[in-house]
């Protein structure tokens, strides 16, 4: 197999404006692979909202990069994340999704561990020699485990950044993201759990394209937004493209989002005086420039490698390969806590209409990014995926400086790089202009 | 016609759904509604849960579905252009009770669908409130498909009216 070289798999050419993936970049196990290593083994990466641990002892098992791990909560409320595998030899110890249990016991052996990961018991422990500690056989803590305002986050890298540091310039961004109920957040019951028959990084660039929108949404913005009552033409203009006063933004280090003035969508109509009333509150509570900067725009943000929150729908969600054509989908509803029942039902109807493998909205992109794997598989060597857009000005709504942005910190990972990558496109260096 | 809802009602009209619904006769199913129906699949991890309170997949009131119907009936739902073929096996019917004017039955139901070289089973339970319009016809109040699979994995979109 010949060695990976990214100079071959991205093509970053400033002067003459343009930007290329080599689809085998999409399609090569070699490159699947080493992405496990230098990317999703050197991130933090996404596994939950605190708020789905609701109770002492309760738990949830999860697959952040495609490793399975469980995450607890102790009797005294402190959350834990581990391996989720037996030290003995290795069988799961949390076999359902989720719960609430105060011992794990492996049933293979029966072997048995408490909420905070210690050996608690096994039969026949006369067996083993002094040399045996049982306080050295407690599930195995995953290297990194902090969470952000309730959201957790798990790094399999014992050296990484801690995760304010690592969301960097990001971070505004998910508090902004996280404030527009004027309360905390919670996991809403309910998750949305699929696959995409794709490579995962083509969910990266989908998650943050407005200029699909047009084409691909087509049925959302020409008939159910009309359908609701509502005039589409915010959504789409008289030149057809989606998303006016848009653009891209590159958030540093892979972070990025598409950011523009909040659309209408039917929850507006859904509940008008306790969203007004929220609005009112966010201005008393954040000051009216923070709180314009909450409730009066609307994001899709991107947390290298693998992580979206889209304000639209209030959606958080994360994706993993487990092969280079095979992706797995974990999504969520997260929605103020202190809401009425009322917006909480307008907000899960408007999630719904856009979002999700049901959704009126999401199916498409599936069949989108499907569709470009099938396509990858003529040739991925020899043909390239064009993110060139607006790589000679400052991004517009339909550019692609967010996946260019993503792209560079890529390639900078793959190739072994651990410091911050400039991930700007630098438009002042391209010599063809248009 | 009587304004009991047997077993051999709920198969009948459960079994002349599906065919309606395999040959993506949409509009024609859309008129097996009540008025203010409801069209919900819920979310896999929460089979049991409620509607208004828990994310499902689906939880269309009767505006939506007629939207989604319409939508799908159109050139622009990529995810099924071309159409899938599906092919629904319905069985096991049971009448559950009445509750108000409506009656509560159950089916269980199997379907493959086909498209783009890939094959999905869809596997799972209708938990049906069926009343009788004012002819007499049997009418979904409420419309529930609860599935089985524990993931949309690898299956990844549900398109078609399951």
């Amino acid at each position: 197999m010949p060695e990976i070289k990214t100079s071959n798999l991205v093509i970053d050419d400033h002067e003459r404006g343009l930007f290329r993936v080599r689809r085998s970049a999409f399609t090569s196990q070699e490159v699947f692979e080493r992405e496990r290593d230098a990317i999703f083994d050197r991130t933090w990466l996404y596994v939950g909202h605190e708020s789905e641990l609701p109770a002492p002892h309760s738990y949830v098992t999860r697959k952040p990069g495609g490793r399975p791990i469980m995450v607890t909560r102790d009797g005294e409320g402190k959350i834990h994340a581990f391996l989720n595998a037996c030290t003995h030899r290795g069988n799961q110890v949390a076999r359902e999704r989720s719960g609430t249990a105060r011992v794990f016991t492996c049933f293979y052996h029966a072997w048995s561990f408490d909420t905070k990961g210690a050996l608690i018991g096994l039969p026949g422990d006369d067996a083993y020699t002094a040399g045996f500690d049982k306080k050295d056989m407690g599930l195995v803590a995953v290297p990194r485990f902090e969470s952000y305002r309730g959201m957790m986050f798990v790094s399999f890298d014992k050296e990484i950044v801690d995760l304010v540091t690592y969301l960097g310039s990001a971070r505004e961004t998910v508090d902004h993201m996280l404030d527009f109920g004027g309360d905390d957040v919670e996991a809403v019951e309910g998750a949305q759990n699929y696959a995409i028959k794709a490579n995962w990084k083509l969910l990266v660039e989908n998650s943050m394209d407005a200029y699909h929108a047009a084409s691909t949404h087509a049925r959302y913005f020409r008939e159910y937004i009309p359908a609701m009552g509502m005039d589409p033409s915010s959504w789409v203009g008289a030149n057809g493209q989606a998303f006016a006063g848009w653009r891209g933004v590159d958030l540093g280090n892979g972070h990025a989002m598409i950011e523009g003035p909040a659309l209408p969508t039917p929850l507006d109509a859904g509940a008008p005086e306790e969203l007004a009333r929220i609005r009112a509150n966010l201005d008393v509570k954040f000051g009216k420039e923070r709180a314009h900067k909450i409730a009066d725009y609307s994001r899709n943000l991107f947390i290298y490698p693998n992580l979206i929150l889209i304000s639209f729908w209030r959606t958080v969600r994360t994706f993993y390969p487990l092969a280079p054509d095979y992706m797995e989908v974990d999504a969520w509803a997260l929605l103020p806590r202190s809401e009425s029942e009322h917006l909480r039902q307008k907000r899960i109807e408007n999630f719904l209409s856009f979002l999700g493998p049901a959704g009126l909205a999401t199916p498409d992109d599936v069949a989108a990014l499907e569709g470009c794997q099938r396509g990858f598989q003529a040739l991925p060597d020899r043909t390239f995926s064009d993110i060139s857009r607006g790589m000679g000005r400052a991004a517009l709504n339909t550019d692609e400086l967010q996946m260019r942005a993503f792209w560079r910190r890529w390639r900078a990972m793959v190739d072994g790089e651990t410091g911050p990558t400039d991930c700007s496109d630098h438009p002042e260096r391209v010599k063809v202009q248009a | 016609m009587s304004a009991i809802i047997t077993r051999q009602d709920v198969e009948e009209f459960l079994v002349d759904e599906a065919a309606l619904l395999d040959a993506w006769q949409l509009q024609d199913w859309l008129r097996l509604m009540a008025e203010e129906a409801h069209y919900l699949v819920p979310a896999l991890d929460k089979p049991a849960g409620d509607w208004r309170k828990t994310l499902f997949l689906i939880s269309d009131d009767m505006k939506t579905l007629r939207s989604r119907v319409t939508q799908l009936q159109g050139r622009t739902v990529w995810a099924e252009n071309p159409k899938s073929r599906t092919r629904r096996l319905v069985s096991n019917f049971r009448v559950l009770g009445t509750e108000g004017d409506c009656t509560r039955v159950t089916a269980n139901f199997a379907v493959w669908r086909y498209q783009l070289d890939a094959t999905d089973v869809y596997v799972g339970r209708y938990e049906h409130l069926l009343r009788r319009d004012a002819a007499g016809a049997l009418r979904f109040q409420e419309r529930k498909a609860i599935l089985d699979l524990e993931t949309l994995r690898p299956h990844g979109k549900l398109s078609f009216i399951l």
